[in-house]
């Protein structure tokens, strides 16, 4: 069954390389704190959505999977978790309008 | 006949739709709506954080120990729990490889690796609980109001200036130096030590309510995940998949196991840094 094995273990490596970087700078960002809290939210927030992205495509094997069953998981992810994150947020202050 | 043929068989889960198997697929589907119970539980974090903006504790003033080292050291542990549950995904996604190669050692060594990484992952939990349990050794005054002041030695520089008396600082950085303000906040209060469901020395007791909730629960599907792992370890070892002739049940177990290090990503990000 080698042709479910897309890259083999060198690309298994290369993903852990990449999560282990982007938390190292997560973690240096978070101690020194060079910038501003508005910038380093938003940075935060993205390397954080990148490195799921990375876990979900590859260790989850998603990237892999038909189409169709990628969109079946990817739209309630992307329709609901927002809207709830907009309502409570909204509600709480008026840091996101 | 043969549509009827195919319909039966795939109530009988003999077809699989989006080339995906029936277990597969279904292990995909709850943790699609685990993601949403996640989701719910970081959104209302994510409400009181910025409702109560002004005295809400920062984790990094609240989780500053570290084993071995004195002194403040923010974010240190954390990043130490999260190199551990990556690196635990690493070698579950190792696993998956080698039982797609058929590779019974590679996928017992692999998957024994990630049931140590578990149960590590675990134990630095209870040790991180364990200290926002306890506390500091000075505490913190619980003022009439229930709000939290920390007591500042006296002598310590405050805002560029030192005070021959103990002076008290409200939330982050709200500092009352006058005697007479002192004496009347001081009368009524209670002297509080770590962090419960009632009381939290570091600030508002939400906070310790949410910690102890979304990390709990987040450490429950760790056990969870260290339960089904360990399963599916000793089946490997007794050649339950070799026999069976293919190793799926490790990619179904490995799907839960990356979720949990998923989610941890996100409570990492929401908890200790934002």
């Amino acid at each position: 069954m080698s042709h479910d094995n897309h890259g083999g273990t060198k690309q298994i490596w290369l993903v852990f390389w990449i999560l282990l970087a982007l938390t190292a700078v997560e973690v240096a960002l978070g101690i020194y704190k060079p910038v501003s809290y508005e910038i380093l939210k938003w940075t935060f927030i993205i390397l954080t959505l990148v490195k799921a992205y990375y876990i979900v495509a590859y260790f989850m094997h998603v990237k892999h999977e038909t189409k169709s069953f990628a969109w079946t998981l990817a739209l309630p992810t992307f329709i609901l978790i927002p809207y709830l994150l907009f309502v409570l947020l909204t509600e709480s202050s008026d840091l996101i309008l | 006949m043969g549509s009827q043929a195919t319909t039966e068989s795939a109530w009988r889960g003999g077809v699989k739709p989006f080339k995906a198997s029936y277990g597969k697929m279904m292990m995909w589907f709850f943790l699609l709506t685990d993601a949403l119970t996640f989701s719910g539980f970081l959104g209302a974090y994510g409400f009181a954080r910025f409702k109560y903006a002004d005295t809400w504790p920062l984790a990094e003033n609240v989780f500053t120990h570290f084993p071995g080292i004195h002194g403040d050291q923010p974010l240190l542990y954390v990043a130490l729990m999260t190199f551990i549950l990556i690196m635990s995904s690493v070698t579950m996604v190792l696993a998956v490889h080698h039982g797609k190669n058929m590779d019974t050692k590679k996928v017992a060594w692999w998957m024994g690796f990630t049931v140590l990484g578990g149960i590590i992952f675990l134990g630095s939990q209870a040790w991180e609980w364990m200290h926002f349990i306890h506390g500091t050794a000075e505490g913190a005054l619980q003022l009439a109001d229930g709000s939290i002041a920390k007591v500042i030695a006296a002598g310590t520089e405050v805002m560029g200036q030192t005070y021959n008396f103990d002076v008290l600082r409200l939330g982050t950085e709200k500092f009352i130096t006058d005697p007479t303000t002192i004496a009347t906040l001081s009368a009524g209060a209670e002297h509080v030590y770590g962090a419960n469901m009632v009381v939290n020395e570091y600030g508002l007791p939400q906070f310790a309510n949410f910690f102890f909730f979304i990390t709990g629960f987040h450490g429950f599907h760790v056990f969870t995940g260290v339960l089904l792992n360990l399963i599916v370890f000793i089946n490997v070892l007794f050649g339950t998949y070799e026999r069976r002739g293919h190793y799926e049940m490790v990619e179904k177990v490995g799907l839960y196991w990356h979720f949990v290090d998923l989610v941890w990503v996100f409570v990492f990000t929401f908890f200790y840094l934002v």
